[in-house]
């Protein structure tokens, strides 16, 4: 059945291309920036196009515009594209099909697709989120991208800022993942490393250091934590 | 930027996305590799979050920004839109700047 023709998933559609939508207002900040830290209008575009993960995209360009190396971008910006593998591996049972398809599905495995395949309770439902959402937040991330890159030549970010729109959105990612105990001790590990290392290493580098947050995932959770380890929820 | 960076950043995320939904599929990692990489968007994100507030190159500093993304701070915490959250840190942080 052509998923638009069930009345019942009109809604999860609507939720699909609004959240699009809004994707594509933070890719507008994310080409205004990019061409501020040196990118070209040509090379922001592509990267959308072609890189297609946001966080891993303003990664990269956050550390260019700082003033960091193309080897501490490029750790920090593929360490954030790896944990799509493991979006990959939740989707995997529910995305079957040719292998054409499914290199395709890939491109789209992102944590907005993700996110609204897991939020749905009917197994057709999971399928039509990942692929709306994806397809909708692929448009307009790229629809958005051209259109902050065009503008970034001609407007300053700081004046509007920009700077500052991009922890914001990285904050509202980031703010239902401390929900759960154990994301919320590596995000405070990783943030805490990150800080104090700032003044001392190069640009980029804390980003990746930061990574040492997600030892916490390897005490099995069946293993009761040490007395002390408690985080207040 | 040069165009080398582009595309290398571009294969290996490609390369990432396919590993998980193709070439692992249904096949189970070890699972204290699952739970850390489960991780990798908090403790990376965080580290982000802090430094795009706090500092400018290798320096610490405290400016308008930190005002605009703790008013974000709140906004996520009230369930706001992303749209909103950004709106507010950048507003906040630009009428800050202006301000002054």
């Amino acid at each position: 059945m052509k998923p638009w023709r069930d009345e019942r998933l009109r809604p999860v559609l609507a939720a699909c291309v609004t959240l699009g939508f809004a994707v594509g207002v933070f890719a507008v900040s994310f080409g205004v920036t990019s061409v501020s830290a040196g990118a070209s209008v040509g090379q922001t575009c592509v990267m959308s196009l072609l890189v297609f993960t946001g966080a891993s995209q303003f990664a990269a360009v956050s550390v260019f515009g700082a003033g960091g190396s193309a080897a501490s971008a490029f750790g920090g910006a593929a360490l954030l594209a790896a944990r799509n593998s493991v979006y990959g591996l939740a989707m995997a049972p529910h995305l079957r099909g040719s292998l054409g398809r499914r290199l395709v599905a890939a491109q789209l495995t992102i944590d907005e697709s993700t996110a609204m395949a897991a939020a749905q309770e009917d197994e057709s439902h999971r399928v039509a989120a990942f692929w709306i959402t994806g397809l909708s937040v692929y448009l307009f991330w790229n629809v958005g991208t051209l259109i902050g890159a065009l503008l970034g030549s001609a407007i300053d970010p700081k004046v509007l800022g920009l700077d500052a729109a991009f922890p914001a959105a990285f904050l509202a990612i980031l703010w239902p993942l401390l929900r759960e105990r154990r994301s919320a001790l590596a995000a405070l590990i990783g943030a805490s490393v990150c800080v104090v290392l700032i003044p001392f290493v190069p640009v980029g580098i804390p980003i990746l250091c930061a990574a040492v947050g997600i030892l916490v995932g390897v005490p099995s959770p069946t293993v009761a934590a040490p007395v002390g380890f408690e985080v207040q929820s | 930027m040069t165009w080398t960076f582009v595309f290398a950043l571009a294969a290996a995320a490609y390369a990432f996305k396919v590993l998980g939904l193709v070439l692992v599929g249904d096949r189970r990692l070890p699972s204290v590799l699952d739970r850390c990489l489960a991780l990798i968007p908090a403790a990376l994100i965080a580290a982000i979050v802090v430094k795009d507030t706090f500092s400018i190159g290798q320096h610490l500093q405290f400016d308008a920004r930190a005002a605009g993304v703790a008013a974000a701070a709140v906004a996520a915490w009230r369930k706001a839109p992303l749209i909103a959250v950004i709106v507010i840190g950048a507003t906040l942080t630009a009428a800050l700047r202006a301000a002054t």
